[in-house]
């Protein structure tokens, strides 16, 4: 089937708000090409579920592409247009489907070699919206903080080195109350700008006391909803005709009802959480992919103003002949390695968040918690260069968003 | 890009920058000399980018490759993959010369004839000459197509020491079934096996390995890539074959996300890599007759491609993704000389064919004239 044979009831399955807007908009659906609109309908089927930044999004994404005069609309998808489908492909249940389609168009490119114009159009379509769509400004300088290498007695090699050209690096950072002071100061700022889910606080062990204002994720939170995943992976696997395709629709269909999480509780987080470990790799095992991945995710959807993230040992990478030894215990953590990945992981923060609107204003700190280092990146910070200044967390704060 | 990525190695390495050097091949040879060839390809995998590798930031992680092995090889700067981006079809792509599109995740085989096939009829070789040691179920199908005129009976001989480790097990593996299971990707599916695997009992007829010796062995080492190493080893010595293609895998663990896990990956399989050419080296059938060539299947994403996550997938299909390098040294090759230009990862078999003295008729990519 294609866009143009769209009718309302097609939705019938859709949430009551995703329902409602793609019936508002289905004229403009009609007029879009195929290789366009499933992405569009994997968004909004997810609408009623969406962070207020997203929807926010969706909305002016739409308002614009119905503005669009008949030669605009031309000139905006004719690069989707010229990626061809195969008619197996057109016939999939796009509509009720769009994720599963998405997997399956994918593949088709690949195969058919027209991934880089796919890639291509895709490409100037966002660009043209960006431009196209000015961004809101925001009330205040969006903040990332990373918090990385919790249980490490020492180390030695350099640390930020991704992030060193763009901050400054401190070493003399006095580490006391770390923490306290940096959950104080984001507790501060959701007080002075309230915003749903628009100050977030991620830890990849047990989240510390922290305000009631902002939005909390934490991976010892989230032990019972990770075991159900794990087992409910587990008897699917073992189901005859199970394959890698037919995992991943699976999962994608799971929510939070299946892995055991109240109903009483918060639908959009919730949802945000599961996804966190169905469409993540390795989120389901590693702690430090946990908290990376949700930095991500949670940049790219809720767009928060604050962002702390807290990393903690993840379990050790058992080798080979300690396995088969079979020698049982308890997981060991690997301090070491988790402050490698942590320091990975800050730098994804950065660039996540430079990705969103007012990066040019926006600041970032990363402390390597409990000790003396930290690199700090604002506006008026110089970049590429060390301080030896003796600053505690709070005066580092205040000098990247000063 | 401020610097040309041979840079990355005439800085560290102080190798030469090939281009004018393309004079008298070295492998102008007679036909006796033809014959005893033999070439080892290694996959250096699964997916590893520039910047972990072989630019300035990644150079600590190949000290290896950097300082032992790069002296003397002829190492091309800018390979490309411009395939599907996943392991397995990858892979068979490198062993057609033809950019296969078949599915990543099943146990097929490749559409065209492989390497192995066009080596083992045009030279009238025997099953034994040409082996694959792989990672895992999902490369069983590797070692010959179902091409007319090619296909069964005329591929290589695969083991997939992973396989053999779980049917030596006899099941006993218990809660580390994962160490068998098929890859990193998709971590939770294992392809069934089919096709021309290596049999457990085999262990002992060929490699003359008992099945005792062999757990024992996999208990002292510690990742699937060194369990392999173990296999090509035995392999060596028993069988000495003329074709030999290995293919590593431990650095796909970067899939999990943990960036230490993936760079400790790369640190062993330098250390693998170093230690097969000490192998060469040491072994009759092989020292001062043998072309040893190492290359990644493909790279990773860059970490600034807003579509992907970085270190952990190869999904974008970005440049950092598809470019990466290939490191040639030993019998034939010029050692030490660095070469920019672009070239195809399909390239390698039409090479191979040249070097070797057959036709890869059905392959797609162009003969390395660096290497002829």
């Amino acid at each position: 089937m294609l866009p143009n044979s769209l009718k309302a009831e097609q939705f019938a399955g859709y949430p009551p708000e995703a329902r409602a807007l793609v019936v508002r908009h289905l004229e403009l659906l009609r007029l879009l090409p195929i290789t366009f609109v499933p992405s569009l309908l994997r968004e909004v089927i997810e609408y009623d579920f969406k962070f207020p930044a997203e929807r926010a999004a969706i909305d002016r994404e739409f308002t614009h592409l119905s503005s669009l005069s008949r030669a605009q609309m031309q000139l905006w998808f004719q690069s989707f247009s010229q990626v061809s489908l195969s008619t197996k492909i057109e016939e999939f249940d796009w509509v009720n489907q769009p994720a599963q389609f998405l997997e399956q168009e994918s593949a088709y490119l690949w195969s058919t070699h027209q991934m880089d114009a796919f890639r291509k159009a895709a490409t100037e379509y966002g660009n043209r919206l960006q431009s196209a769509v000015p961004d809101e400004p925001l009330p205040v300088r969006r903040v990332g903080i990373a918090a990385i290498g919790q249980g490490v007695g020492s180390y030695d090699a350099p640390l930020f080195r991704n992030l060193r050209k763009h901050g400054t690096y401190f070493n003399q950072v006095k580490p006391e109350n770390g923490l306290e002071i940096l959950l104080k100061a984001v507790a501060d700022r959701a007080q002075a700008h309230p915003a749903a889910y628009g100050h977030w606080y991620v830890d990849g062990g047990r989240a510390s006391n922290h305000s009631p204002l902002l939005t909390s994720v934490s991976y010892q939170g989230l032990d019972p909803v990770r075991s159900a995943l794990l087992k409910n992976m587990d008897a699917e696997i073992s189901r005859p005709g199970m394959g890698p395709e037919e995992l991943r629709t699976h999962m994608a269909r799971l929510l939070p009802a299946d892995l055991g999480m109240d109903k009483s509780g918060d639908a959009v987080l919730d949802r945000f959480q599961v996804k966190v470990f169905t469409e993540g790799s390795g989120t389901q095992i590693f702690s430090t992919t946990f908290v990376q991945w949700t930095t991500r995710e949670a940049l790219r959807r809720a767009q928060p103003l604050t962002l702390l993230t807290r990393f903690a040992p993840r379990q050790r990478q058992r080798p080979m002949n300690e396995l088969l030894s079979a020698v049982d215990g308890e997981a060991e953590l690997d301090a070491t390695g988790s402050l490698v990945d942590a320091d990975m992981g800050a730098y994804y923060h950065w660039i996540n968040q430079q990705r969103l609107p007012g990066a040019e204003q926006s600041a970032f700190l990363v402390w390597f918690e409990g000790h003396k280092q930290a690199l700090a990146i604002g506006p008026s910070l110089p970049r590429g260069t060390t301080s030896t200044s003796s600053v505690d967390l709070a005066q580092l704060l205040s000098l990247a968003t000063g | 890009m401020g610097r040309s990525r041979r840079d990355f190695l005439r800085d560290a390495a102080g190798v030469a920058i090939g281009g004018s050097l393309l004079g008298a091949s070295p492998f102008l040879r007679g036909e006796a000399a033809a014959k005893k060839r033999k070439v080892i390809v290694v996959t250096f995998g699964g997916g590893a980018r520039d910047q972990e590798t072989f630019a300035p930031e990644g150079q600590e992680n190949i000290p290896h490759m950097l300082n032992e092995l790069i002296p003397q090889a002829s190492f091309f700067t800018r390979v490309s993959n411009q395939g599907i981006l996943g392991h397995y079809v990858a892979t068979a792509s490198l062993a057609t010369g033809v950019y296969e599109t078949l599915n990543n995740f099943s146990a097929v085989p490749p559409e065209h004839p492989t390497v192995f096939e066009y080596f083992r009829k045009d030279l009238r070789r025997p099953s034994s000459d040409a082996w694959v040691v792989a990672p895992s179920n999902g490369f069983n199908r590797i070692g010959e197509s179902e091409y007319r005129s090619y296909g069964p009976g005329l591929g290589a001989r695969v083991v997939l020491p992973k396989h053999l480790l779980s049917a030596a097990s006899s099941g006993a593996l218990g809660d580390y079934q994962h160490l068998v299971r098929d890859n990193y990707e998709n971590p939770l599916y294992t392809p069934q096996i089919g096709g021309s695997e290596f049999e457990l009992h085999q262990l002992e007829m060929i490699l003359k390995l008992s099945v005792g010796d062999f757990m024992a062995h996999a208990r002292t080492v510690s990742s699937p890539d060194e369990l392999s190493m173990y296999i090509v080893k035995r392999l060596m010595q028993q069988e000495s074959p003329s074709l030999l293609w290995i293919t590593m895998h431990d650095i796909d663990i970067a899939h999990s996300g943990t960036y230490s896990l993936y760079v400790d990956a790369i640190r062993r399989t330098d250390r693998l890599c170093a230690e097969l050419w000490k192998t060469v080296q040491s072994e009759p059938e092989y020292a001062g007759n043998t072309t040893l060539l190492i290359l990644p299947d493909f790279g990773r994403d860059a970490d600034e491609d807003p579509g992907g996550n970085g270190f952990q997938h190869h999904r974008t299909g970005d440049a950092a993704s598809r470019t990466t390098w290939m490191m040639a040294l030993g019998a034939g090759v010029r050692p030490g000389v660095v070469y920019d230009r672009p070239m195809q990862s399909i390239d390698l078999v039409p090479s191979l064919g040249a070097m070797m003295g057959f036709s890869a008729a059905f392959a797609q990519g162009k003969p390395i004239d660096e290497l002829l």
